[in-house]
């Protein structure tokens, strides 16, 4: 079902939807970005559509919805774990393709790889995806060479017009709240997607990890990358974590168990007791993290780990492209042939 | 749905000490499990790690653990009687059926005995399981010698073993200098039908694969385990992930036809 509807009515679904649904969505911050006088991009709870910004790309991806960057494991005493209680309330999670493709990818890693994730599952049970189509491309993005720039999985498809928004209903829950609206008009649209990116990348698809891992690319990245992890916490494939324990004041004995995001180019992501670590070398994580997403992924799950959102590139304090560093690796594979 | 990350109490039933810093507590437990497979203990407050076991009964395993960092301090403040939280067991391990009826070569570095003491034990209650059986074992100094009761036990029944020490003090009689150097010594009747077993620190395992290479060890008779940073031993966290391979899910041990295309 596809309908033209105003914000009013749209407001009003997103109101009748409220009560078993969180509504999140990328929401402006002005002037709160991490340079002065720029605005930040990033996921909240939303209740009314003017609140969702459509026009630019959010700096960072929904994963904090699905993975949170503190999680709670457990409550524990001295004796006993206790799990704790989980929302129960559905998710509208509003994406562009790209991250789509990303939350697929975390699907691969916390639903499939080994065991299934309790707490992962327990969220991604609840969320139903509206997908915001992208009339143009961003600066840095390169879904397109990723093949990520199209999604065909949503229970929703917005493309915003003046005044309302264009919807493509393909779920029942929200067909039903849509068709009752008085106002509707049924029309024909196709939610817009990226053809053509300005940054385009070539994945060198027959690397030899460990040959290209002793290469001297990566020697540049020592000095350049400067271990912030930026690039994995905006990332929206970045699925790492560690475990944290901590324990209240007020009473020693208990605490919690926590998973925080932790990433492979932060100081001690591969310290083990007694002090042994590997990776050193920050080039070396540059390394890891570039052949975990056009390599190593693939080569276990027959897909790429990148979806191409470029927020990696947005992000680095350095001005380190990860594009160009995957383009380096396909002119040398190309050039070795 | 079960809960993968919820651990269970377990009963210290007994815990032997080796050195100053390195005791095994054996704990309570019932389920099938083969040596080579690890544990993650899990004391709240104080986190979680990866510990291999080291010995396996009917009603208990055995933990060897050397006091090394956050949680392994806290676990020597605990007392035969008392309980700990562990999850698990996790990993492949090693499967006996690829050494049944070879000549048997283990070679460890340090606490590095303690994955492959399940392999041994298995052997010494069955010599005749194996053509033949060595252990080389290499220590830092006397002083850090693991499992001294066992290692004379399989001595005892007649276990081929080498036992090393890094350096000693003047007047120590036993054999002196890293595992590498006796390996060209070992007694090797067919060459087809050897396994070798090496684990101990990353560099220990790199030069001792070595120099068996050298003595002409197929690389698909050598087996090895890994160690790495492990915060969930479930595929998930990341933290042990070598190239396209979760240590934690595919491993801690692999053949060295596989072992030698990881990279950190």
């Amino acid at each position: 079902m596809k309908l033209r509807v105003n914000n009013a009515e749209i407001n009003s679904v997103f109101e009748q939807l409220s009560g078993e649904y969180r509504i999140i969505a990328p929401v402006r911050k002005p002037l709160r970005g991490t340079m002065s006088d720029t605005d930040a991009i990033r996921y909240e709870e939303v209740t009314t559509i003017e609140e969702i910004e459509f026009r630019d790309k959010a700096q960072f991806s929904a994963k904090e919805v699905m993975q949170p960057i503190t999680q709670v494991l457990f409550y524990f005493t001295e004796d006993e774990y206790k799990i704790p209680a989980a929302d129960q309330k559905k998710i509208l999670l509003f994406l562009r393709a790209c991250d789509i493709h990303a939350l697929d990818r975390f699907d691969q890693i916390y639903l499939d790889n080994g065991p299934v994730d309790p707490y992962y599952k327990q969220i991604r049970d609840r969320v139903k995806i509206a997908l915001i189509g992208c009339e143009h491309s961003y600066r840095n993005c390169f879904c397109v060479s990723m093949g990520t720039n199209k999604a065909d999985t949503y229970a929703m498809g917005i493309q915003p017009v003046d005044g309302g928004a264009n919807v493509e209903l393909n779920e029942k829950d929200l067909a039903q709240a849509f068709a009752a609206l008085t106002g509707a008009e049924h029309i024909e649209f196709e939610v817009p997607f990226v053809t053509e990116n300005t940054t385009k990348v070539t994945v060198p698809e027959n690397i030899d990890g460990k040959g290209v891992a002793e290469l001297d690319i990566w020697r540049e990245y020592d000095s350049r990358c400067v271990a912030c992890g930026k690039c994995n916490f905006v990332c929206p494939t970045c699925t790492c974590f560690g475990m944290q324990d901590i324990f209240y004041k007020d009473n020693e004995n208990t605490g919690e168990r926590r998973r925080v995001w932790t990433s492979c180019h932060v100081d001690g992501y591969t310290d083990m007791a007694g002090g042994h670590g590997f990776r050193k070398k920050h080039g070396d994580r540059m390394r890891f993290k570039t052949l975990h997403k056009v390599h190593d992924y693939n080569k276990r799950f027959n897909k790429h780990m990148c979806v191409g959102c470029g927020r990696c590139d947005d992000a680095c304090p350095s001005y380190i492209s990860f594009s160009s560093c995957v383009n380096k690796l396909s002119d040398l594979e190309k050039g070795a042939k | 749905m079960s809960n993968a990350y919820m651990p269970f109490g377990s009963e210290i039933l007994e815990i032997i000490q080796h050195t100053d810093i390195e005791y095994t507590f054996r704990m309570a437990y019932e389920g099938d499990m083969v040596p080579g497979q690890f544990f993650e203990v899990s004391i709240p407050k104080y986190g979680e790690c990866p510990i291999s076991v080291s010995g396996i009964g009917e009603n208990y395993i055995d933990l060897t653990i050397r006091r090394v960092g956050k949680v392994t301090d806290e676990l020597h403040n605990f007392k035969v009687g008392q309980k700990f939280f562990m999850r698990g067991p996790y990993g492949n391990g090693f499967e006996m059926k690829h050494y049944e009826n070879k000549e048997v070569i283990i070679t460890a570095g340090g606490s590095g005995l303690a994955p492959v003491k399940g392999i041994i034990d298995e052997i010494h209650r069955d010599k005749s399981s194996v053509k033949d059986f060595h252990l080389l074992v290499g220590f830092k100094s006397p002083e850090d010698v693991l499992f001294k009761s066992d290692l004379a036990a399989w001595k005892e029944a007649g276990l081929g073993q080498t036992l090393t020490v890094d350096g000693a003090e003047e007047g120590y009689e036993g054999h002196v200098g890293l595992v590498t150097k006796y390996v060209p010594d070992l007694k090797i009747a067919n060459m087809d039908d050897v396994e070798v077993v090496i684990v101990g620190p990353p560099m220990m395992m790199k030069f001792t694969v070595q120099e068996y290479i050298k003595r002409g060890v197929p690389e698909n008779q050598i087996w090895v385990s890994y160690e790495r940073k492990m915060h969930c031993g479930l595929g998930k966290c990341g933290g042990c992930k070598m190239d396209d391979t979760y240590i934690c899910l595919d491993g801690p041990v692999f053949n060295y036809v596989d072992a030698k295309k990881l990279f950190d």
